[in-house]
């Protein structure tokens, strides 16, 4: 039992799933309204787009890479998939594999520089970033789209029950949001490929030398990515019933704070998809729960930066606290043998 | 040949063809009038980049930088508004050294914030700087709540502004910057020390020099750059606000990284970057005088970064085989 605990301690998400426990349980007892089923179906909603990105970019960081691309994705994906979808009807099946696939055609273009012209990943995003996004807005204008088909007004709405004034139930938003973590889940670890994946980010240069395909993985990846950015373009469109084209790039400094608090190295090779949740529940909780104990709108970003630097300063704490403590068992051992 | 692969060699080449083409195929380019707006738009942009620059050459970034700049230039323009309305002569002159050196102050503020979490509690550069963005952004606009500061005395318009000689004076502020820096980081110690913790840390420390304290100062550096940075901006611009010039964040490290400054860390000029810098502002305003939209300067700002990135990637090899 004890050996258990200590072994937990260790752990990132353990600490993450306290420090989210407790905000969960203060929130509880100060917001009234906090610890609500009308909040946390509105806790889901509204933060289901940051969720599902957070769903693909865990996938790029565990293999070595980085991506900041996606906003600029989704924004093309939102416009073109909304345009065509205004034009032809369909309906969310189609919509979505239409969303999905061009997205991870736009995905499998940062692959392709990060492989073959083996330039690396933050600068081939930061480049995919501004075109995506330079030859969206250069080309539409700008443009809003105030036009959505029938189907996005009545949006999907299962197991609906009534609780006051309001129906709830599941909505597009919570089927995308769930559906991506448990499609990223179950690639990393029921499938050939995350394990690969995993390898790689730990040690390419092993991995290649096993007879991994690294092209082949890198346009999985990032072609994944850019597949969860397409998703999350259409649950994002489906709740603001509109297409602003400038809205979506620049949160996503935001979507990788969220992976990285959740224990995803930038190293690559590590991080976890509970990690990820917990993670993005933290800052969302956060975010959420001081907004209904009446804290100003406007101050939020500085809640969540000092929240962000306590929490990264108190992870680097610990870490070395537990190297030092390895070395000191490690002396001990060696003057035991010396003895 | 030997000399066609060196990285500023070819960037001038090409500041070269591009500054023949756009006389040549525009009429407007080839004037004083838009020799002065690039002049005016450069040096902002510049001395932003060179605070991105020393960053990426110990190998580290600076997220936090645009925040810094934008919290600095609000409180310079909040004690501005404060202190110098009505007054003249000596209190006016103290008046506006005493919001200078507010500004100052939030700069090494933040500065040593993002020195200490990486140099002393090995936070990593890109967490640690995204923190503070949040958090320097998130001051911002819970004061201002979005808000626009603006009317300053022509002191600081003068620096955004004026000119010195026909050449204008942020022009000779950012090459104020840029001199020293490169003199710095080429003849001095520190400056070598910077190259060695970016290309090996590990092997830096171990050869008994304190990188702690170097990296601590890189950062400090950095941000006191954002600080001369955001009174050129505020003066050019004539106000203030928590979210102006959040692109240049992005295009700070395209900069760099068009002018051969390795992203990892290591090496890289000022030269280079100085390249790289007139480079896309050649770009940009022949578009601008086209009549392109600034979101295609964008985009071929992107694939100019990519195209950059292959062929420094490729002499590399071509040079090591």
């Amino acid at each position: 039992m004890h050996e258990m605990l200590k072994r937990l301690r260790s752990k990132n998400e353990f600490w993450l799933a306290i420090v989210l426990l407790g905000l969960v349980v203060f929130f509880s007892f100060t917001a009234p309204a906090f610890f609500t089923i009308g909040n946390l179906n509105d806790l889901l909603t509204q933060n289901a787009f940051t969720g599902i990105l957070c769903a693909g970019l865990i996938v790029v960081l565990i293999a070595g890479g980085i991506d900041i691309s996606f906003t600029a994705t989704a924004s093309v994906v939102q416009y073109a998939a909304v345009t065509l979808a205004n034009m032809y009807g369909m309906n969310w099946i189609i919509l979505l594999v239409i969303a999905g696939g061009l997205g991870a055609i736009m995905g499998t273009i940062n692959a392709f520089f990060v492989v073959k012209f083996r330039i690396h990943s933050i600068i081939v995003s930061i480049a995919t970033l501004n075109i995506f996004y330079g030859l969206l807005i250069f080309i539409t204008s700008g443009n809003y789209i105030t036009t959505v088909p029938d189907y996005f007004y009545d949006g999907i709405n299962w197991l609906e029950f009534q609780l006051g004034r309001r129906s709830y139930g599941i909505n597009l938003q919570m089927v995308l949001l769930f559906g991506s973590f448990i499609l990223t889940a179950f690639i990393l670890k029921a499938t050939n490929i995350g394990r690969q994946i995993y390898a790689m980010g730990g040690n390419p240069d092993a991995a290649r030398r096993l007879g991994f395909s690294i092209f082949r993985l890198n346009l999985f990846v990032y072609g994944y990515m850019g597949f969860i950015a397409g998703i999350a373009s259409i649950a994002h469109a489906q709740l603001q019933l509109n297409v602003t084209p400038t809205v979506l790039v620049g949160r996503e400094l935001t979507v990788l704070a969220a992976v990285v608090l959740g224990g995803a190295s930038l190293m690559g090779g590590v991080g976890t998809v509970l990690g990820t949740i917990l993670g993005v529940s933290f800052l969302c909780v956060l975010q959420n729960g001081l907004i209904i104990l009446g804290l100003p709108a406007r101050w939020e970003g500085a809640v969540t930066g000092l929240v962000i630097l306590i929490a990264v300063a108190a992870s680097a704490l610990e870490g070395s606290r537990q190297m030092n403590m390895r070395r000191a068992s490690r002396k001990g051992q060696e003057a035991g043998a010396a003895a | 040949m030997i000399l066609l692969r060196h990285t500023n060699t070819q960037l001038s080449i090409l500041l070269v063809i591009l500054f023949i083409a756009f006389s040549l195929g525009i009429d407007r380019f080839f004037s004083i009038e838009s020799a002065w707006s690039m002049a005016i738009q450069v040096s902002g942009l510049g001395i932003l980049s060179l605070a991105m620059m020393i960053t990426l050459l110990k190998g580290g970034i600076n997220l936090s930088l645009i925040a810094t700049t934008n919290l600095c230039s609000l409180t310079m323009a909040y004690m501005i508004n404060l202190l110098t309305p009505g007054a003249e002569g000596l209190a006016l002159i103290g008046g506006i050294l005493v919001a200078l050196a507010c500004g100052a102050f939030v700069a090494a503020f933040i500065g040593a914030l993002n020195g200490y979490i990486i140099a002393y509690l090995n936070v990593s550069p890109i967490l640690a700087t995204l923190g503070t963005m949040t958090l320097v952004k998130g001051i911002a606009v819970g004061l201002t709540a979005g808000n626009v500061l603006s009317g300053f005395p022509e002191a600081i318009t003068y620096i955004g502004n004026g000119a010195v000689l026909g050449i204008p004076f942020s022009l000779f502020v950012f090459v104020g910057c840029a001199i020293p820096l490169a003199i710095w980081l080429s003849r001095t110690p520190t400056g070598m020390f910077i190259y060695m913790i970016g290309s090996n840390e590990k092997a830096t420390r171990y050869s008994g020099i304190d990188t702690k304290w170097v990296i601590f100062k890189v950062y400090l550096l950095s941000s006191m750059l954002a600080w001369i940075g955001a009174i050129v901006l505020m003066g050019w611009l004539n106000s203030a606000r928590a979210d102006y010039s959040e692109s240049y964040l992005l295009i700070t490290i395209l900069a760099a990284v068009l002018g051969g400054i390795d992203p990892f860390g290591g090496s890289g000029k000022v030269a280079g970057l100085v390249l790289a810098l007139a480079i896309l502002q050649f770009i940009s305003s022949a578009f601008n005088l086209l009549g392109f939209s600034p979101f295609l300067t964008l985009a071929i700002w992107g694939v100019i970064l990519l195209a950059a990135a292959a062929l420094a990637i490729k002499t590399r090899s071509l040079q090591q085989n």
